[in-house]
């Protein structure tokens, strides 16, 4: 088929005219964190500065942020916290997920049902009580409270999607093991669990993506500056009242970001199917 | 003898040659429940119990590091009769309402757009989803800098295309503090809508298409009697997912607002956390949070049922 150039421009306008608008709405935010974190202070509290711009690019902001401030501390902090309540949450949504896809057993489906609706309590609901037992078992101030009450939210997450992959994976080579006399847990660790890789990574970056996000728990249980995460220390200690400070706030903003957006564009793949499938059938 | 029951024969004679114990480990229903147990522990120590220990304290009158004292119903009376709660209330479901309506409209409006042939498309659908990638807190921030009173840049750009200095004060007046949560929130969940319902609309066969485009039909009937009802489940899904959460939603309010100017974005997980957190009342707090249960509960449980019938 031939496309006259008229024809060409107006399918490059039908495109682009949406797509260009979305862009510009969903970056710009990022691009204001981005620019503020390299302008100096002269630049950024004085109205006459054309404000789009950095005319005078500086990066006393991000020294300051890491020599003046805890925020590699919380850094570590976070990397920390995220890593181990996605491997915790991965085992435990693992042990959930194998028997719903693969046994056939009475109550199967009133549990699969609840770990549904589990994963769509929202935190809210839960964290004054949940608050009172993490005091009562004196973990307040502990990396471990957020260890413990990420994976709340996580373990029915991961059940849930790792059930939906499994059940995508065909059963005949578990079955041929089976024959051959293997015993149910001999063949989900050595046959079953190294066929579901991609399925771990997709919820792996999901668990980590939410662990990196959660705010509620680590602002209620983390008070000290010692064990906060990025999100907490930011919003807590570095608004700090006089206006001054913008800068730090988004150099801060902009390298929390980063982790999270570096693992994510190596992922992104596995990250839209696992976005996309619980809502579309395959 | 069928292939099926010659596998049971084959099946059962192996389990056989196990020893007792390991036999009764290979039953389906004992191997699933010991493999279910540590994780169903977990979820019953860590949700369950707060679940209705929140409930226990949502009856209690309960200063944080006192022992509580059972009220009966007087947290939720005393709720009833605060207008503040009231304002609560109305503000989370206009603020969940118009949020849903808007990242449902537009998530559409992205999904169509991006279902068009073009180039580098994977990179422009990466980074449409950034919004809902990076951490709600930091990007919130952003928006917080975006909108500050002396030296917002959303200001400046009204300004130069002609609105009367010094702009709008979008977090100190009540309606535009509103508005405000309301398009960030939009900001943040346009994206998960936009990809969903993308997946979605790549499995509409193509042919459905051709055959009414045969039979005459335009650009907008196709859309409606084709896109639309074929998108129907997802649509439906990703909305019900999408108010559950913006319903609870807490990060994106206590960054901007902190719920205020006097109360006018305050939502139930904000006062919650006002009362019971910086209030010290653990009791009243819980009976505000658990104002939420009833539409929570409701919306659960038919999402629940619709990803299963799925």
């Amino acid at each position: 088929m031939v496309v006259s150039g008229q024809g060409r421009l107006r399918q490059a306008i039908r495109v682009w005219l949406p797509i260009g608008f979305f862009l510009v709405v969903a970056l710009f935010p990022f691009y204001w964190m981005a620019i503020t974190s390299i302008k100096p202070n002269s630049e950024l509290y004085n109205k006459n500065v054309m404000p789009l711009i950095v005319h005078a690019p500086t990066l006393k902001h991000y020294v300051d942020l890491l020599t003046k401030s805890s925020f590699l501390l919380w850094t570590w902090n976070t990397m920390l916290v995220a890593v181990v309540a996605t491997a915790i949450s991965l085992i435990l949504g693992t042990m959930l997920a194998y028997p719903l896809a693969r046994m056939r057993f009475a109550g199967s489906s009133l549990i699969a049902m609840t770990i549904a609706a589990i994963y769509l309590v929202p935190q809210p609901l839960l964290f004054i009580p949940l608050a009172d037992v993490i005091n009562h078992l004196h973990l307040g101030n502990t990396l471990t409270s957020v260890i413990l009450t990420y994976p709340t939210m996580l373990v029915p997450f991961c059940a849930w999607l790792l059930l939906g992959y499994f059940k995508t994976v065909p059963k005949e080579l578990e079955e041929a093991a089976r024959i051959d006399g293997a015993s149910r847990l001999q063949t989900m660790w050595t046959i079953f669990l190294p066929l579901c890789v991609p399925g771990f990574i997709s919820a792996g970056i999901f668990a980590f993506t939410l662990s990196q996000n959660e705010f509620l728990y680590a602002l209620i249980f983390l008070t000290k500056s010692s064990v906060r995460t990025v999100p907490v220390g930011v919003i807590a200690e570095l608004i700090r009242g006089d206006v001054f400070y913008w800068g730090q706030l988004m150099a801060g903003a902009l390298l929390g970001s980063i982790p999270v957006a570096i693992i994510y564009s190596f992922f992104v793949e596995h990250y839209v199917a696992g976005l996309t499938a619980g809502s579309v059938k395959a | 003898m069928t292939i099926a029951s010659e596998r049971l024969v084959v099946s059962a004679r192996a389990a056989r040659r196990r020893a007792p114990l390991a036999a009764v480990l290979d039953r389906q229903s004992v191997f699933s429940w010991l493999m279910m147990a540590l994780p169903l522990a977990f979820l019953a120590a860590l949700v369950g119990y707060p679940f209705f220990y929140g409930i226990l304290l949502s009856l209690q009158d309960r200063p944080v590091a006192h022992t509580g004292t059972f009220v009966g119903l007087k947290n939720f009376i005393t709720n009833v009769h605060d207008p503040v709660f009231w304002r609560v209330t109305l503000n989370t479901f206009v603020y969940t309402g118009v949020a849903t309506l808007l990242k449902t409209i537009g998530g559409l409006g992205l999904a169509l757009a991006m279902n068009q042939h073009f180039r580098m498309k994977n990179l422009v659908r990466a980074l449409l989803l950034l919004p809902f990638i990076v951490p709600t807190v930091l990007s919130t921030v952003a928006w917080l800098w975006m909108l500050d009173p002396a030296f917002s840049v959303v200001n400046h750009l009204l300004v130069a295309l002609g609105w009367p200095k010094p702009g709008p004060s979008w977090l100190g007046d009540p309606t535009l503090a509103m508005v405000s949560i309301i398009v960030i929130n939009t900001w943040r969940g346009l994206p998960f809508y936009g990809i969903t319902l993308l997946a979605g609309l790549q499995t509409v066969p193509a042919d459905l298409y051709e055959a009414a485009s045969i039979d005459g039909a335009g650009g907008w009937e196709r859309f409606r009697y084709i896109t639309l009802p074929m998108l129907r489940p997802i649509i439906m899904i990703v909305t019900l997912f999408s108010v559950i959460f913006t319903f609870a939603d807490f990060q994106l309010v206590y960054v901007l607002t902190h719920g205020g100017p006097a109360n006018a974005t305050q939502l139930f997980a904000t006062y919650a956390f006002d009362i019971a957190m910086n209030g010290g009342q653990l009791g009243l707090g819980a009976s505000v949070a658990l104002a939420m249960l009833p539409a929570l509960a409701l919306l659960i449980v038919v999402l629940t049922l619709y990803l299963r019938r799925e």
